[in-house]
């Protein structure tokens, strides 16, 4: 039970990370570059809380790093929104967006469980989700209510990104999404965006079910420890 | 894209007590995202408790041309320099 919700927390947050890592050097200005390797290093550092934890009530002696390098992709249950390709900035922010509204009210959530382990990473990290939310909330709106071009990027980024926000409330998860809607919604109408039409989501990465990106990231994620098992420097 | 968003001047308050200090510019389209970004660009290794953007267009320079009158007739007057006083040991950034 703790290890499915730890490895499920410690996914989302090394798989965005790393998406977030492939910005490095590539956003459009330094300032943005900074903020990217931030957030995914912050997302980084959760994966490796999530993970070890996972690791240790397994019990099988696997730790945080054999966790994220030495599993397949049907192994990794994060869900499907982390894994999309970034895009261009704006379906970046746009993934962000969706993303990080919902994991501050997990965490929120998370925070006053009964699981005082996954608690207690869930609080400290609930601080770094605060930022993170409202750094790609004030892009969305910022890109929204921009140029016409931002405007249409946007959108679009929007669009992709949202058959895949339907899994982030299956299960249990579907008491949060009443105020995810209202947050989302109060951050689209302010940048002058339409709530992108009801789409049927797609599912299955909590399964172990991925897109064909998630290989592909994997690949490149892990190929140092599997070209080189346990090598260190 | 940076050419066409506007540079702020970004002070911070590395601990309370201490005046806001200088540190350097970033670009950005706005106040607010101004202070994220120094956020993001100056204080992710714990350097300050608080941060101040100005717009650098806000800011009145002094012409390069006048230092001389500005500031060189300071050079010989050492007796404006508080050296004479004894600094008391535990009385720090001074």
């Amino acid at each position: 039970m703790r290890y499915d919700l730890a490895v499920q927390l410690g996914d989302d947050a090394l798989i965005l990370g790393h998406r977030l890592s492939e910005w490095c050097g590539h956003a459009p200005t330094l300032e943005i570059d900074l903020a990217l390797a931030n957030i995914g290093l912050d997302l980084l550092g959760q994966a490796q809380f999530f993970l070890a934890l996972a690791g240790g009530s397994e019990g099988q002696g696997r730790d945080a790093d054999t966790l994220a390098y030495r599993r397949t992709e049907d192994e990794f249950r994060n869900c499907l929104l982390v894994e999309q390709p970034n895009g261009d900035f704006a379906r970046t922010i746009a993934r962000q967006f969706l993303f990080s509204a919902w994991q501050e009210l997990q965490f929120r959530a998370l925070a006053a469980g009964s699981d005082k382990a996954i608690a207690e990473i869930a609080e400290k990290a609930v601080k770094e989700v605060t930022y993170h939310a409202s750094f790609a909330a004030d892009w969305v709106i910022r890109l929204g209510d921009g140029t016409a071009e931002s405007h249409k990027r946007m959108a679009e980024g929007l669009d992709w990104c949202w058959r895949f926000t339907d899994e982030l409330f299956s299960g249990a998860g579907a008491a949060l999404r009443p105020e995810w809607d209202a947050r989302v919604n109060a951050v689209l109408a302010e940048a002058g965006l339409h709530t992108p039409k009801p789409v049927r989501g797609i599912t299955g990465g909590r399964e172990g079910r991925h897109s064909e990106h998630l290989g592909h990231s994997l690949a490149e994620m892990q190929y140092l420890q599997r070209a080189f098992p346990d090598a260190v420097w | 894209m940076t050419a066409g968003l506007p540079l702020w001047e970004v002070f911070v308050r590395s601990k309370n007590g201490l005046s806001h200090r200088h540190v350097g510019s970033v670009h950005a389209a706005g106040a607010r995202m101004a202070v994220q970004a120094a956020r993001d660009v100056y204080t992710r290794r714990m350097e300050g408790v608080s941060l101040w953007v100005v717009p650098s267009a806000a800011i009145t320079a002094s012409d390069p041309a006048d230092s001389a009158a500005l500031f060189e007739p300071a050079e010989d007057k050492v007796y404006r320099h508080p050296t004479f006083y004894v600094v008391p040991d535990n009385i720090k950034h001074i």
